[in-house]
């Protein structure tokens, strides 16, 4: 089906009298508030959205082609630059693919590396959520707040791996560096620190009047369509299901730890603003608690043969990234590079839902809603 | 690589190909025997390199150059001299410690029965012990393998013997990695040793087929023995019960035949998997939606594979009220690649299935709005696809 | 400079006017210019950022710097655009900005023009900039520009409302319009003490005119990337963001004479500090808040803004306007 909207046009000048035209208006691929390259072909009448248009594809590098002629150990930082806000999370779901099929024991303190790893990275992700949405509502302030905090947490993966952003740190059965000495203790420092400057942005943004009215009761959809579009993460919990794979399906060491998953009922972007804000604190407080037991000792890299064949067959695994669900799908054929590697990405099935939400919308409430899916490009195309 | 801009003369070509060509047949039949036993043993690196290097010979005649090709021939008569040796030491090794395998495993099992995270250091380390006696199991079984591979290349026309006792070994290597994997992961296994058996078989079975239908016999023989106890993983127990509810309920209101195929897959968290018929698959769908027992609301992921014989489309389900996922797969031929879309079903496969057709090409007859999305309107070729032409070459 | 308007015109007064004019422009330009560079560097601090520090001593000369480059730039006008039109419009929106500033007295003895309706003639003229804003959006021949300055003009014809109502409460106070005599009627208690009300929704509304935040939807970077003025470049530019800031001198320079005492001092003893001493820290005061609330507050949107104007800002305005009638008719002995 054609779906050349550029060309259509429609009267509605039997309602008012007045002869009125919808115009086709792009948003993107460059905007300051689509969060990457992405364009969105909105047709309005006046100040309301009739229909919405995602186009993408703008960042497709063809991982997933090029990852069949590359080891799994080489897989490794292509992942980084999907989802390039918490590459931690998807260099996890490669190695944890991977070693589920081989079976794989990973060492005590390699665990603890890893997820020490992926939830300084949900915090440094949701800061750079929290600071561009609230630059796109059109608060400057936060978001170099938000930049100056991500700062402290770069420079400490900046020491554990060498990267502050395309980190190339997991491996198949461990990680690739250990902490350097007094990493430990900076990272505990940052924690603290980060509790006290949370309770600051709450008290800036989250009780502003202006804000409220912007966000409350905007983009709000129930149960029954999160699950019919497979929404995951945050966007499913602001409708009050209760489900967070660390605690549902359980994967690395999470379950050792304590911590809430926060849920809302409204499933508005206001509900999703506080869901995201509460997993900031509940992202410490797991770090507070792996970083308190964490293993003075040990190996970080399991005992892994050297070329890395998993059996002949496929296997699918899920883990939580900031975004939702991540999921890596691997066909192997006993060899030591993939057959079919499939990377299930949260931002990409979690943007299905926007046209549905942007009908009949406001044209100003089109970035808060897109800022609340939060999505990343380099995952949306991957 | 610059040896590739060298021609080689028709002369040369002909003669390294013959060559190359007659130790690939010689090396073959004794790779087979080696591969099997030794595939689903740990990667033992060592058993596994003169595979590789065998089929390198074999699959390039004429396009490798002379020189190379001549290399090639002798690395890999080498390798397979090396690999001789080192099964032998290893098959001696196995043989000490075969008596003690089966309580060693069950110990083993019984020590994991109890999530890593609960382990006290006492049984970390026992289960650390089970493992390392499942190695020399392993080995050992290896070694039997070797032995009978040897006996059998010793005595061409005991290939009656050669099979069954390379079967043997296979099946032993089978379930003692079974074990290996069950102990080294904390989620359960499942009872029936029969479909363990059956799914790592059938996976092998893919890329050698030779001693499959002897191997299962073994299998279910070899098997017999060990019985890992039962576990109990966080979310709802055991699996298999699952997917004989699935394959029941699903039969009763289809008919058998429209289940292809239905196993526990042990290396993706022993999710229950099923192929179904492409014709029904639709209607299968629908059911797997709305029957109340079952009731998969969500869709987790939707993809296509492509195997060179057909085209696969892969679904991840998952039920959030009996919180419980489902795998399933459904073929289709690459000449005409057409899956039902289920995306009046669950609008989370919208993009997904104009991400597989634009990736691989398979129509999805009933979606709404089929058309590329990641690549441009105007690209020719499904670049997922394994014959897939580039179609920006200048680029 | 009231001996100067009596007078008879001649050469000498005329010439001496034009000197005068070109002395309040130019003080007009080098607020501007300050304004620009102190509204980086406050914005920065608020955001532990340093703001402009290279160009010049203390990045003093970076506005300089600017307005050079846009000057410098070539002059681009898109193809489609309805020229005169384009040409136009910046004119439009900074004329009225600077012509306000006739009527403003700054001190006792500066000012331009008496008029006797020296309020309603600020009020008039600055109605015309919305004309600019409108005209820049039609003839940019630009979707976004369109929308940007529909926007703008809604958003500036409601404001005008509640803006006007709130003033009349000081007319009622004072019984003239005359803005010199509304200064000196606030010789014992500046307005701001009586109509506090009155002041309140002045505050709001004169953001919503200059188009600053919270209400600067029409030029919101980070939907409409640049709202009214986006396709404007180099020279023309420059005039919209002068427009800008000129006309927050002037609803500065009127909040500071119609609430704050003009340049009364703040206690009788300490009027041996010059009137346009007390003039310009009132003034910087309130051009200082403004800073403040650009880097504190997020946006409204659209429809909020209207309903706001016209379901909360016109009623108390109103409510204002009849307390001061009560108040004034009993003081007056009507009751």
């Amino acid at each position: 089906m054609n779906h050349n909207i550029l060309t259509t046009h429609v009267d509605t000048s039997s309602e008012t009298g007045l002869r009125t035209e919808e115009m086709l208006l792009n948003v993107g691929p460059q905007h300051p508030s689509t969060h990457g390259v992405f364009r969105l072909v909105v047709k309005i009448d006046g100040e309301t959205i009739k229909e919405a248009i995602p186009v993408m594809g703008y960042l497709h590098r063809g991982t997933e082609k090029l990852a069949e002629n590359l080891t799994y150990t080489q897989i490794i930082p292509y992942t980084d630059r999907m989802d390039y806000v918490s590459a931690m999370t998807n260099n996890y779901v490669l190695c944890h693919a991977v070693e589920t099929m081989m079976g794989l024991e990973i060492p005590e303190r390699a665990q603890f590396l890893r997820l020490i790893a992926m939830e300084l990275n949900r915090v440094a992700s949701h800061l750079v959520w929290w600071g561009t949405y609230l630059l796109d509502i059109g608060a400057m302030g936060p978001f170099l707040y938000a930049f100056r905090d991500r700062e402290t947490i770069l420079d400490l993966f900046n020491e554990l791996c060498g990267a502050r952003m395309t980190f190339n740190y997991m491996r198949v059965g461990g990680v690739k560096w250990d902490a350097p000495p007094g990493w430990i203790d900076k990272a505990k420092e940052f924690v603290q620190y980060m509790k006290k400057e949370l309770n600051n942005y709450h008290q800036l943004v989250t009780g502003n009047e202006i804000f409220i009215n912007r966000l409350r009761g905007i983009g709000k959809f129930d149960t029954k369509t999160a699950l019919d579009y497979s929404l995951s993460g945050v966007m499913l919990r602001s409708t009050g299901v209760k489900w967070d794979l660390r605690k549902d399906e359980p994967y690395c060491i999470y379950d050792r730890f304590e911590f809430d998953v926060p849920t809302a009922t409204e499933g508005d972007c206001m509900a999703r603003y506080h869901l995201r804000m509460a997993e900031i604190e509940q992202s410490l407080r797991i770090l507070e608690q792996a970083l308190e037991q964490f293993p003075s000792e040990g190996e970080v890299m399991g005992k892994v043969p050297r070329v890395i064949r998993p059996p002949a067959g496929e296997a699918y695994v899920r883990i939580e990234s900031p975004r939702g669900e991540i999921g890596c799908y691997i066909a192997s054929q006993g060899k030591d590079k993939p057959w079919r590697l499939k990377f299930r990405r949260p931002s990409f099935t979690n943007l299905q839902i926007l046209p549905k939400l942007l009908q009949g919308e406001n044209l100003a409430n089109m970035v808060a809603i897109l800022g609340s899916i939060d999505i990343v490009l380099g995952e949306v195309d991957c | 690589m610059s040896d590739e801009k060298r021609k080689p003369t028709p002369e040369e070509k002909a003669a390294a190909a013959a060559e190359a060509r007659a130790k690939a047949e010689a090396l073959r039949k004794l790779r087979e025997q080696e591969a099997q036993v030794s595939q689903e043993a740990s990667p033992v690196e060592a058993s596994q390199e003169p595979q590789e290097k065998a089929s390198a010979p074999e699959a390039k005649p004429v396009s490798e150059m002379t020189p190379e090709e001549k290399a090639a021939a002798k690395k890999a008569a080498a390798a397979e001299a090396i690999a001789k040796a080192k099964a032998a030491k290893e098959a001696k090794e196995a043989a000490e410690a075969e008596a003690p395998v089966a309580e060693q495993q069950s110990e083993a099992v019984a020590t994991s029965a109890k999530p890593v995270s609960e382990m006290t250091p006492e049984e970390k380390a026992a289960a650390k012990k089970a493992a390392a006696a499942e190695a020399l199991a392993k080995a050992k079984a290896a070694k039997e393998a070797k032995e009978a591979a040897e006996n059998g290349a010793n005595s061409a026309s005991d290939a009656d013997a050669k099979a069954k006792a390379a079967a043997a070994a296979k099946a032993k290597a089978a379930a003692a990695a079974a074990a290996k994997a069950k102990a080294a992961r904390e989620a359960g296994g499942d009872e029936s040793g029969d479909d363990d058996a059956k799914a790592k078989a059938a996976a092998a079975a893919k890329a050698k087929a030779a001693a499959a239908a002897a191997a299962k016999a073994k299998a279910a023989q070899a098997t017999g023995d060990e019985t890992p106890a039962e576990e109990a993983p966080k979310a709802p127990s055991k699996n298999q019960p699952y997917l004989d509810k699935y394959v029941s309920r699903i039969s009763e209101a289809f008919g058998q035949e429209v289940i292809e195929a239905s196993y526990i897959n042990e290396l993706s968290k022993e999710v229950p998997t099923l192929t179904i018929q492409n014709e029904r698959w639709h209607q299968v769908a629908q059911f797997l939606r709305d029957d109340e027992q079952l009731s998969f609301e969500y869709l987790s992921d939707l993809h296509g594979v492509d195997y060179e014989d057909r085209l696969e489309v892969y679904y991840h389900f998952y039920s959030y009220k009996n919180r419980q996922s489902l795998a399933v797969k459904v073929k289709t031929s690459r000449e005409e690649s057409k899956v039902a879309s289920v995306m009046d079903l669950w609008h989370g496969a919208n993009w997904n299935e104009r991400e597989t057709f634009d990736l691989l090409g398979i129509h999805f007859p009933g979606h709404k709005d089929l058309r590329r999305i990641l690549l441009p309107d105007d690209w020719v070729g499904y670049p997922l696809r394994k014959d897939y032409v580039q179609y920006d070459e200048e680029v | 400079m009231n001996t100067l308007l009596q007078q008879a015109p001649s050469w000498g007064t005329t010439l001496w006017f034009i000197i005068a004019a070109v002395l309040l422009l130019a003080v007009v330009l080098g607020f501007v210019t300050y304004a620009i560079y102190f509204e980086r560097k406050v914005i920065g601090w608020m955001q532990l950022r340093i703001g402009p520090n290279r160009v010049g001593p203390l990045g003093l000369l970076q506005t300089v710097a600017d307005v050079a480059k846009l000057l410098l730039k070539e002059d681009v006008r898109p193809q489609h655009a309805d020229k005169a039109l384009f040409t136009l419009a910046p004119i439009l929106a900074y004329a009225p900005a600077f012509a306000v500033l006739a009527v403003m007295p700054f001190s006792e003895s500066i000012q331009f023009a008496d008029l006797g309706i020296g309020l309603l003639y600020y009020i008039a003229l600055s109605g015309i900039t919305v004309l600019g804003v409108i005209t820049a959006g039609w003839a940019s021949n630009n979707k976004y520009s369109l929308i940007g300055g529909l926007r703008s003009a809604a958003q500036m014809i409601s404001y005008e409302v509640p803006l006007v109502m709130s003033v009349v409460g000081i007319v009622l106070l004072t019984g003239s319009m005359n803005l010199e005599d509304i200064v000196k009627a606030q010789q014992d208690v500046w307005n701001i003490v009586p109509q506090f009300i009155g002041f309140a929704v002045f505050i709001i509304a004169a953001q919503a005119e200059l188009n600053r935040t919270p209400f600067d939807l029409p030029e919101a970077e980070s939907e409409l990337v640049g709202g009214y003025h986006v396709e404007y470049s180099g020279f023309r530019f420059a005039m919209f963001m002068l427009a800008e800031y000129v006309y927050m001198f002037g609803m500065g320079a009127l909040i500071t004479i119609l609430f704050l005492g003009g340049w009364l001092p703040i206690h009788p003893s300490l009027d041996f500090i010059p009137g346009i001493v007390w003039f310009i820290l009132k003034f910087s005061l309130y051009v200082f808040l403004q800073f403040w609330i650009r880097a504190t507050m997020p946006r409204l949107r659209v429809d909020q803004l209207m309903s706001f104007a016209w379901k909360v800002l016109l009623p108390v305005a109103l409510f204002n306007i009849l307390l001061t009638a009560v108040v004034v008719s009993y003081q007056n002995g009507m009751f």
